[in-house]
């Protein structure tokens, strides 16, 4: 039943990502960036990251994703022109991306090769214990982020802010 | 039984009520709406119009599924299964009683206990503004775009002070399963006051309460924050090109949403099934009598009703209650029904609420509501948070 769902869900996900690059109205993207946020959601479910997959739904799906179609929707963006691809890209793109791919799967893969790898439900760490991880021992770089995004916040709206002659 | 047997029979049963109160709450809203103005309400088809719904449902499924030119059909057909799909699932989590027992077999009157239950529920309904959002995108009208812009701003904007009124709840029961949180309101203070978190200690969630109910108002698009489907100014707002079963769509997500927020009130705050008052003093008798009250006004009345069928379904809706109190002086049946219906009560209690409040306040401007959103309830609920957060730390 988990190898089921994992192969579906992993399945929807690549292809939400394949439909993210191929469709051509800004919104059709938008939506399919969705929907890799929500089949990476129920993949963390299945290995028994119940928050994270809580949170992956409600701050990316619920919250940027949002913001995102909103600003499409705010510039009433149309479909996107397709220009005809430079020979470059043509010739190299392939191999170059081949290369990246394989080079992350070589990163990924290469702590677990030796181990008994990752198992389903095979995440300890219940909501307590990761709220504890956060306010307890990582209590400095938390609230150091939380501080940086302040300040990115901050200055968005001194450069949005029209000045007032 | 198998646990997937089970599982179905209880969706079904769910489901099943689910849709019959989603039907009969825009009868007793026109009926309640109809009195407030001096008016009748529907009163043509059946008796008091308690088929009206019926009419409607039937009038949306035969009128013409219209399709604006150059809209993006896709978006179009979707964002109405969206919404409905997204509205009817966060019931699934809601608790509503303790363990039964039917028949021999065990479980709880709950679909499913998820740990996170009440993160489910606000990813659901963080997920409810795409529905809008893409629905009135699609249908390429400026005021349907206007209507869905307002919509998912007010809908951000009131999500932030919805949960911030929750998270105080959340800090006395110091877990995320709804379950969890209506077993530990059990109890009372003083032998009488209800532990319910409204009255809890060491920080009463008084404030949090009403933080939670105004933006839950904002949150369901209700009046007096309908802004999104202003029809003075923007014609309906995200549904003006919906008809026919597209339109019933975004209908019924409407008053789904509206009884999962109130169901939701009732297990986070007014302590779920447990009565107001110990079952020391007789509580679990109190249905009986309640019923039977219900049913000795409604047959004096039909003593006082034209005679022909509002005189006869005043007769039969009498006798049906007074069964249902006479029921409820039979132990099993008071075991099983007693929980089931103290929290109907309570979410009852909100529903009306929320038909009261349409009939007797005007809608906010704009601005008024982003205001309020963010100068008032933002900051009351942080505050909320943090008096609660240092109870708990000092003396929870």
């Amino acid at each position: 039943m988990n190898v089921f769902l994992f192969l579906t869900f992993a399945g929807i996900a690549v292809a939400c990502a394949v439909n993210l690059l191929v469709q051509r109205h800004p919104i059709s993207s938008a939506i399919s960036l969705i929907g890799v946020m929500g089949s990476l959601a129920v993949l963390y479910l299945l290995l028994g990251a119940e928050f994270i997959a809580a949170i992956q739904v409600i701050v990316y799906a619920g919250a940027i994703m949002v913001l995102f179609v909103f600003v499409i929707m705010l510039l009433n963006a149309g479909e996107e022109e397709r220009t005809r691809r430079s020979k470059l890209a043509r010739v190299l793109g392939f191999p170059l991306f081949a290369a990246l791919l394989s080079q992350i799967v070589w990163v990924v893969y290469r702590p677990f090769a030796s181990g008994p790898g990752v198992e389903f439900g095979g995440f300890v760490g219940s909501t307590e214990a990761l709220g504890r991880a956060l306010f307890r021992d990582y209590v400095v770089p938390f609230e150091v982020t939380s501080v940086l995004i302040l300040v990115a916040i901050v200055g968005a709206v001194v450069l949005a802010r029209k000045e007032i002659e | 039984m198998s646990f997937w047997l089970l599982s179905v029979i209880k969706a079904l049963v769910v489901l099943a009520v689910l849709l019959f109160t989603l039907i009969y709450i825009q009868w007793v809203e026109r009926k309640v709406i109809a009195r407030i103005q001096r008016r009748f309400g529907p009163h043509r088809v059946g008796a008091h119009g308690l088929l009206q719904p019926l009419a409607d449902v039937l009038k949306l499924l035969t009128k013409e599924d219209l399709t604006p030119p150059h809209a993006n059909r896709f978006f179009f057909v979707l964002a109405p299964f969206l919404s409905v799909a997204l509205a009817l699932i966060s019931i699934a989590v809601i608790p509503f009683g303790g363990e039964i027992e039917i028949f021999g077999i065990r479980t709880t009157a709950q679909l499913t206990d998820v740990n996170i239950g009440l993160l489910f529920i606000f990813a659901v309904t963080s997920l409810g503004v795409y529905g809008i959002a893409l629905g009135g995108w699609a249908s390429n009208n400026k005021y349907a775009l206007l209507g869905a812009l307002r919509s998912s701003a007010q809908m951000i904007s009131y999500e932030l002070s919805l949960s911030l009124g929750v998270v105080g709840a959340l800090l006395l029961a110091g877990s995320l399963s709804l379950r969890h949180i209506v077993d530990q309101q059990a109890g009372y203070y003083f032998g009488f006051l209800p532990r319910w978190n409204v009255f809890q200690g060491p920080w009463p969630q008084l404030l949090g309460f009403l933080v939670y109910l105004t933006a839950a108002f904002a949150e369901t698009n209700r009046v007096p924050f309908d802004l999104p489907e202003a029809e003075t100014e923007l014609v309906a707002g995200f549904h003006t090109e919906y008809s026919s079963m597209k339109f019933a769509m975004f209908f019924m997500a409407e008053y789904a949403n509206m009884i999962t927020v109130s169901c939701l009130a009732t297990v986070l705050f007014l302590g779920g099934w447990h009565p107001p008052l110990p079952q020391a003093w007789g509580l679990q008798y109190a249905p009986a009598p309640v019923l039977g009250l219900v049913a000795a006004m409604l047959l004096y009345h039909a003593g006082g009703a034209p005679a022909g069928k509002q005189r006869l379904s005043m007769q039969i809706f009498g006798a049906l209650v007074g069964l249902a109190g006479l029921a409820f002086l039979w132990a099993p049946v008071r075991q099983l029904f007693s929980p089931l219906f103290w929290f109907a009560a309570k979410s009852g209690f909100f529903l009306f609420l929320y038909i009261w409040v349409r009939g007797t306040l005007p809608r906010f401007r704009y601005d008024q509501l982003m205001n309020f959103g963010w100068k008032y309830l933002f900051p009351i609920g942080i505050c909320n948070v943090l008096a609660t957060g240092l109870m708990v730390a000092l003396w929870g």
